[in-house]
């Protein structure tokens, strides 16, 4: 991994984020709606303070002109104010992020913890039921949509077993101090175990839910890496070596087989960012992904603007590390 | 000589789409203490089922269907499956045609010649730090003993930063790093370049000397086992056809099917002439009629021939599977 290697990655990030900025501004200045009138509501104002507050948001420019105000600003690092909060756009989302950072993490843990061992007991028990079921299971957790399925964990958890609670990220009784934004690791620093335990409830569902879909295509990208791997003559002479199975299975199958597993699950960790936004808003839950989409319904401009150029950094970034993660896991390629 | 393997009637047959294939098809065979048998046949002959079968190698959609496998006194059809694959490895081991594929690209070459040891080897110290110390000197021997040069600082290396022929001897070295009675080659040299081919074979000549073991050498090559090996068995359609020690099957061959293998070797005193094939193809498994299954491509079949054909007596230690078999020139 060379220096020249993170170099290029850096500059091939430029053309990527400049055609992202432009395609979100262009959409937002298509959508119907003007952001005034919907900060406005039915409050009644003279036209002369309407004009003086479109002056305020910069918004009574012509729009190529305020596309290249933008990009100036954001090559700067500067992304305006939030129309709504009155904040610094990138203050806004520094403070949202960690919960939707948390959320995506734990989502990403169930789906290869579950994802993994059923994709390998799949595959070494080819044809039975629990393979046919993990396939089936599988077609229906790529198929299910989010907003649906978060619903029904809620109705079933929440509402009839009343387990689990329906929204939030924890309760309004407990207070922990934020040193990193991690709500787990936060309640863990104040050494407050019933906290955690509480953050962890509230994390499940829509944890689960998140990772349903990754959970569904890493156990079929894991189980037909493991089919393939397991017809490989390394595997025999594995076997004829005399190995103890579980070796066999688990050191020599199974390294082979996470190299796909390990590329697609970083890749598919970009998907759970648009998955956010719906997860987030069905369950209540106080990241980054509610946030733009209570931003657009605003028409909060800036906010929706940084908010996706940090989703392209963010794939690039997660397509960088799966690159890396490749080179790890496969000793023949070097990056 | 004592016995060391003793096959009777084995069968292995595959249930595939097209019908049944019986891959294996009643084949008898000995191997004797320190003996090297030559296995020679065309691709599909079996040879390589034969002794995936030994091992208790055969895979789904493939089974064993009858036979006896006494190995060291032992039936190895009546082992469990841990006590299979406590034999394999330990005391018959196996190396494949081509190290590229066999040898594991995600994994240290130290690390897959040091878990055999871990696998069987009992003689290794109880105590970490010295049973560490005690693999890593065996695998630097291991290694030393196939001729890979400063073994210690390639331990760590993987398959694929070694050429062709060192990634042959490491598997030649984990196969003998238990120091198995047995040994199966299967085309230890195929995926070699010719001069490779000569040190690989003239390694594991020297290897079975010193270590005393038997050594089951799969082939299509007679030349190699004219060179390696004391006894011969030429396999053709899943039946053994001819076996006997190697200097006079190669000289005065008892089946017309070893008869044309060795006619269709080019010779140096043959030059410029054309060499003889054996004309015709192997017969489809599936579904054989019971009859000699050579006939269809045989120059000497005749209408007697078209019944099931049993091993003959064809001299002392020798026996052919062939009717015409006194007729042979």
């Amino acid at each position: 991994m060379s220096f020249g290697k993170l170099l290029e990655r850096i500059i091939q990030l430029i053309p990527v984020l400049l055609g992202v900025s432009l395609i979100v501004f262009v959409m937002l200045a298509l959508t119907p709606g003007d952001p005034v009138q919907i900060m406005v509501g039915e409050q009644s104002i003279t036209p002369e303070q309407e004009a003086e507050l479109r002056r305020d948001l910069g918004l009574d420019k012509p729009m190529v002109e305020r596309f290249f105000i933008f990009l100036g600003n954001a090559a700067q690092f500067d992304f305006g104010q939030s129309y709504y909060h009155g904040r610094p756009v990138s203050a806004v989302i520094a403070e949202r992020l960690p919960a939707t950072i948390e959320l995506s993490l734990v989502a990403l843990i169930v789906a290869l913890v579950t994802a993994i061992p059923l994709g390998v007991l799949a595959a070494i028990r080819k044809n039975s039921v629990l393979d046919r079921l993990a396939t089936v299971g599988s077609l229906l957790g790529v198929s299910l949509p989010g907003f649906w399925f978060g619903i029904l964990l809620i109705m079933l958890f929440s509402v009839h077993l009343q387990i689990l609670p329906v929204s939030g990220r924890i309760g309004y009784a407990s207070e922990v101090p934020t040193v990193s934004g991690f709500l787990l690791i936060d309640t863990l620093l104040a050494g407050d175990v019933r906290a955690f335990g509480e953050a962890l409830r509230y994390l499940i569902l829509p944890a689960i839910t998140l990772g349903l879909p990754m959970t569904a295509i890493l156990m079929r990208v894991t189980r037909t890496s493991m089919l393939e791997v397991m017809r490989q003559d390394y595997i025999t002479f594995a076997e004829a070596k005399g190995l103890p199975r579980r070796r066999v299975l688990f050191r020599h199958a199974l390294k082979n087989a996470l190299i796909p597993t390990v590329s697609v699950a970083a890749i598919e960790m970009g998907s759970l960012l648009g998955g956010n936004m719906i997860v987030e808003t069905v369950f209540g839950w106080p990241g980054l992904g509610r946030l733009v989409v209570e931003s657009i319904f605003l028409r909060n401009y800036p906010l929706v603007q940084a908010a996706v150029l940090l989703y392209a950094v963010t794939y690039v970034l997660l397509n960088f590390i799966a690159d890396i993660l490749y080179t790890v896991l496969n000793p023949r390629v070097k990056l | 000589m004592t016995l060391l393997l003793e096959v009777t009637n084995l069968c292995t047959e595959f249930n595939t789409r097209a019908g049944l294939v019986r891959a294996v098809d009643g084949v008898s065979l000995r191997v004797s203490r320190g003996e090297c048998l030559g296995v020679v046949g065309e691709s599909g002959s079996g040879k390589s089922v034969t002794f995936a079968s030994v091992m208790g190698l055969v895979r789904s959609p493939g089974r064993i269907t009858h036979g006896m496998i006494f190995f060291d006194g032992r039936e190895l059809r009546d082992m469990s499956p841990d006590e299979m694959r406590a034999t394999r490895g330990r005391d018959i081991a196996m190396t494949m045609q081509d190290a590229l594929t066999a040898l594991n690209p995600a994994l240290t070459v130290g690390e897959q010649l040091s878990e055999v040891l871990i696998a069987h080897d009992e003689t290794l110290p109880a105590g970490r730090a010295a049973r560490r110390v005690a693999i890593r000197d065996k695998c630097v021997e291991m290694l030393g003993l196939v001729g890979i040069p400063s073994p210690q600082s390639r331990l760590a290396q993987y398959p694929h930063e070694f050429s062709g022929g060192m990634r042959q001897r490491i598997m030649i070295a984990i196969a003998l790093a238990c120091r198995p009675k047995l040994l199966i080659a299967d085309e230890p040299t195929t995926a070699l370049d010719v001069t490779i081919q000569a040190q690989v074979l003239e390694l594991i000549s020297d290897i079975r000397a010193r270590l005393g073991m038997a050594v089951v050498l799969i082939t299509h090559d007679l030349g190699v086992v004219a060179e390696h090996c004391d006894r011969v068995m030429v396999m053709y359609a899943g039946q053994v056809v001819e076996e006997g020690p190697t200097e006079q099957v190669i000289t005065q061959p008892r089946h017309p099917y070893t008869r044309g293998l060795l006619a269709s070797i080019p010779r140096p005193a043959m030059r410029g002439q054309p060499l003889t094939p054996i004309n015709g193809q192997v017969p489809d498994l599936v579904g054989l009629p019971p009859q000699c299954r050579f006939q269809s491509r045989c120059p000497m079949a005749r209408p007697e021939c078209l019944v099931e054909v049993p091993m003959f007596d064809a001299g002392p230690d020798r026996r052919a599977r062939c009717l015409r078999l006194e007729d042979m020139p």
